[in-house]
C-alpha cells in the first residue's frame, strides 16, 4: 500500500503538543510525524524525535577546498611567472598566508551554506501537504506512512482541535510556487 | 515590566511586511530624493570617465584623496553589520533580534560601495580591474600576490560574499512568509528565492546552528579585512603610514564608525517605518554603551598613533605628524576628530536618559561618522603630500567637485539601496521576533516584576 501524508492545523500551541502527545500514546512514533512552524520551538516542544544531520563536516570539506585554492593561485602563479624580486625566495610565504587565509574561509562557508540547504533538504520540488496558515503562526503537525496510521493520525488531530486536517493526493507535491486556488 | 508589545506571529507579519506590502507616499519621497543623490553620483563617474583623473585634485605624489578615503570609510562602516550581527548571534543576545538583518545588509551595499572606489579612482576602472579578474592564464600574466592592492580584493570578495550568504541564509524563513502572503508573478518569485521552505523542526534546527556557524566563520573575517586595508597604507614606506598599530587601529575605528551606523539606521528605520514597537529605547541603550567602550579603545589607538610617530624619532615621521597637528587644515581636522567622534557624543552617552532618547541618538550616531570620514582622510593624505624627503616633490591636494559628488553620492548610493531592500524584503527578521516573543516573560521576585528572557540551555 502506498504511503499517505495528513496535515493537522492547530492554531494553538498546547492543542498541536497535546496532539502529539496522544499520537506517540497511541503508537505513532516521532519519526512519523514533523511539525511545521514559522519559528524555531525549543527541541523536544511537540515530543517530534531528533534528527541526524552532517553540517559540521561541510564547513571542514570548503575550509580543505579554500586552503588548497588558496595555495595553487598564490604558489602557482608565483612558480609559473618566477620573477626574482630584490633576491628574495619565488614562494614567499607570508603574503601569500594571507589570500590561502581568506581562500580557506571563502570556502568554508560558501560550504556551510551549501551544507544549511542540503541538510535542510531544499531547494525541493515541494512537500505532499502544506497549509500556508503556518508561517502566519498556526502551527502544522504532518503525518506520513501507511494509509491506516495516517487516518488514525488524522483522527487524533481532530480530537485534539486541530482546525483543519488535509489529506495529500496520492502520488502528488504541492507547488509552493502557485496559488493554493490555481492548484 | 517589558519594553516589548506582546503581539502573535500574525500581528508581527502584519507589522514587519508593511514595507513590503505597502506603498507609502514617504517611499517614493524618499526614493527620489537619494535617487537624485544616486543621480549625481553617476554625473560625477560619468565626468571622471569622460575626463580622466586631472579633474580630480590629485597629483604627484599624492595619488590618493577623496576616493581612497571614501572606499576606507565604507569599509569601516560595513565593518560593523556583521560584527554586531556575529557577535550578538553568538552570545545571544536579546537585543539583536531588530538590529541584526537591516546591519548585515548595511554591511553588503557598504562593502559593495566601497570596492568601487579603489577602479574608480583610477580614473579608467576598466583598465584595473584586470589586474586582478580574470587571471590571464593564457599568457601567464598574473597579479603579485605579495602586493595589499591583491590581497585587499580578495579579502573584500570573502567579506563580502560571506555577508551576502549570510543574509541570505537568514532570510529564507521570511521569504516563505512572503510567498505565502502572495499571488501571481509575486508568489512566483519569492517561491523561487524561498527554495520550497515549510518550517519543519530540520529546517529550524539547522537554521539555528548556521546561524552561530558562519558568525563564528565570519568574525575572523571581518577582523582580517580591515587590518588588510590597514595594511594598503602600512606595509608601504609613506611616513605615518609605516606603522605597526595600524592594522588594530583601523579595525576598531571601523567599529566605532560602524557601530555608529547601525544606530543611525535603526533610528532611520524606526522613524520611516513607524516601528516603535520593534525597535525601542532598550535597545539604544544597549548599543549606546557598547558604544562608550568602543570609542574609548578607539580613542587609545588614536593617540597610540602619535606615541609611535613621536617614540620613532624619525625626522620625517615627526615633520609628517607635525604637519598633521599645527597647520591648516590637518589642525581644524584633528580637533574636529576628537571633538565630535569622542568628547560630545560619549559625554552625551554617558547619561541613561541621552541613551535612550532616539533623536539625541541619531544626532550623535552621525556626529561619529563625520569625525570618522574626517579621519581617515587625516590619516592619508598628510604623509602623502610628503612622501618624498625633498622638498620639490612636495605637494598639496585640492578635492575638486567631482570627487566631492562621487564621495556625498556614495551616500545617497548606499541609503537608496537600503529602501530599495526593504521594499523588497523585510529589514527585521520576522522569524527572530516571533521567537522573541516567545520567550519573553515577566519574573516576580519579592515585590518586583523583572522583564526576563527565558533561555534554552
Amino acid at each position: 500500500m502506498a504511503d499517505r501524508a495528513v496535515i493537522g492545523v492547530f492554531e494553538d500551541v498546547d492543542d498541536a503538543a497535546s496532539a502529539t502527545q496522544s499520537m506517540l500514546d497511541n503508537g505513532i512514533s516521532g519519526e512519523d510525524f514533523d511539525i511545521l512552524s514559522s519559528s524555531p520551538f525549543p527541541h523536544g516542544s511537540f515530543g517530534e524525535a531528533e534528527r541526524h544531520h552532517n553540517l559540521y563536516v561541510f564547513p571542514l570539506i570548503g575550509a580543505a577546498c579554500g586552503f588548497i585554492t588558496g595555495v595553487l593561485i598564490t604558489a602557482g602563479t608565483q612558480i609559473s611567472w618566477p620573477l626574482v624580486t630584490g633576491g628574495k625566495p619565488i614562494l614567499s610565504i607570508p603574503p601569500m598566508l594571507v589570500i590561502m587565509y581568506e581562500g580557506t574561509m571563502l570556502g568554508a562557508i560558501i560550504f556551510t551554506v551549501l551544507g544549511v540547504l542540503f541538510e535542510s533538504r531544499i531547494p525541493s520540488a515541494g512537500p505532499r501537504v502544506y497549509d500556508p496558515r503556518v508561517t502566519a503562526g498556526y502551527i502544522g503537525v504532518i503525518v506520513s506512512g501507511a494509509e491506516e496510521m495516517v487516518r488514525r493520525a488524522a483522527q487524533i488531530m481532530t480530537d485534539s482541535g486541530a482546525e483543519d486536517v488535509k489529506f495529500d493526493e496520492e502520488g502528488k507535491t504541492i507547488n509552493l510556487l502557485e496559488d493554493p486556488e490555481d492548484q | 515590566m517589558q519594553e516589548r508589545v506582546i503581539m502573535s506571529d500574525q500581528e508581527i507579519n502584519n507589522e514587519l511586511l508593511r514595507s513590503v506590502f505597502e506603498h507609502p507616499l514617504r517611499f517614493w519621497v524618499g526614493a527620489g530624493v537619494l535617487g537624485i543623490f544616486a543621480a549625481m553620483w553617476l554625473i560625477s563617474l560619468s565626468w571622471l570617465i569622460y575626463w580622466g583623473v586631472g579633474v580630480t585634485g590629485l597629483n604627484r605624489p599624492v595619488y590618493w584623496g577623496f576616493l581612497i578615503t571614501n572606499f576606507v570609510f565604507w569599509v569601516g562602516i560595513s565593518h560593523a553589520g556583521t560584527m554586531i550581527s556575529s557577535i550578538l548571534r553568538l552570545t545571544q543576545a536579546e537585543w539583536r533580534r531588530p538590529v541584526v538583518r537591516a546591519a548585515e545588509v548595511m554591511t553588503v551595499f557598504s562593502l559593495g560601495t566601497a570596492a568601487l572606489f579603489p577602479l574608480i579612482h583610477t580614473g579608467r576602472p576598466w583598465r584595473a580591474v584586470y589586474w586582478v579578474f580574470p587571471y590571464d592564464f593564457m599568457r601567464d600574466v598574473f597579479p603579485n600576490v605579495r602586493s595589499p592592492l591583491i590581497w585587499d580584493p580578495s579579502a573584500i570578495f570573502t567579506y563580502l560574499t560571506g555577508s551576502a550568504l549570510f543574509v541570505y541564509t537568514a532570510l529564507i524563513p521570511d521569504l516563505a512568509v512572503i510567498r505565502d502572503r502572495s499571488t501571481g508573478l509575486r508568489r512566483t518569485i519569492y517561491g523561487a528565492l524561498a527554495l520550497g521552505w515549510t518550517g519543519n523542526t530540520r529546517q529550524w534546527k539547522l537554521q539555528g546552528i548556521a546561524g552561530v556557524l558562519i558568525s563564528a566563520l565570519i568574525l575572523p573575517v571581518f577582523v582580517s579585512v580591515h587590518s588588510i586595508v590597514s595594511w594598503d597604507f602600512a606595509v608601504s614606506i609613506v611616513p605615518i603610514w609605516h606603522a605597526t598599530v595600524f592594522a588594530p587601529y583601523f579595525v576598531v575605528g571601523a567599529v566605532h564608525s560602524g557601530v555608529s551606523a547601525v544606530l543611525t539606521l535603526m533610528a532611520g528605520m524606526r522613524w520611516f517605518f513607524k516601528w516603535e514597537k520593534f525597535i525601542r529605547p532598550e535597545h539604544f541603550d544597549a548599543v549606546g554603551r557598547l558604544l562608550i567602550v568602543i570609542a574609548t579603545v578607539w580613542l587609545y589607538f588614536f593617540f597610540l598613533d602619535f606615541v609611535f610617530a613621536i617614540a620613532a624619532e624619525e625626522t620625517r615621521e615627526l615633520a609628517v605628524m607635525e604637519r598633521r597637528v599645527f597647520e591648516w587644515p590637518y589642525w581644524f581636522l584633528l580637533v574636529e576628530i576628537i571633538i565630535l567622534g569622542y568628547l560630545i557624543p560619549v559625554g552625551m552617552w554617558l547619561k541613561r536618559s541621552v541613551r535612550r532618547n532616539i533623536k539625541l541618538m541619531f544626532w550623535s550616531s552621525l556626529l561619529v561618522n563625520v569625525a570618522m570620514w574626517s579621519e581617515r582622510y587625516w590619516l592619508i593624505v598628510p604623509g602623502i603630500e610628503r612622501k618624498y624627503e625633498l622638498k620639490f616633490s612636495w605637494s598639496f591636494y585640492n578635492p575638486q567637485l567631482v570627487e566631492l559628488g562621487l564621495v556625498v553620492g556614495s551616500f545617497g548610493i548606499v541609503v537608496f539601496l537600503l529602501l530599495m531592500f526593504s521594499k523588497l524584503f523585510p529589514p527585521i527578521v520576522l522569524w527572530e521576533e516571533k521567537e522573541g516573543q516567545r520567550f519573553a516573560a515577566n519574573v516576580k521576585i519579592g515585590q518586583a516584576v523583572v522583564p526576563a528572557i527565558v533561555k534554552e540551555e
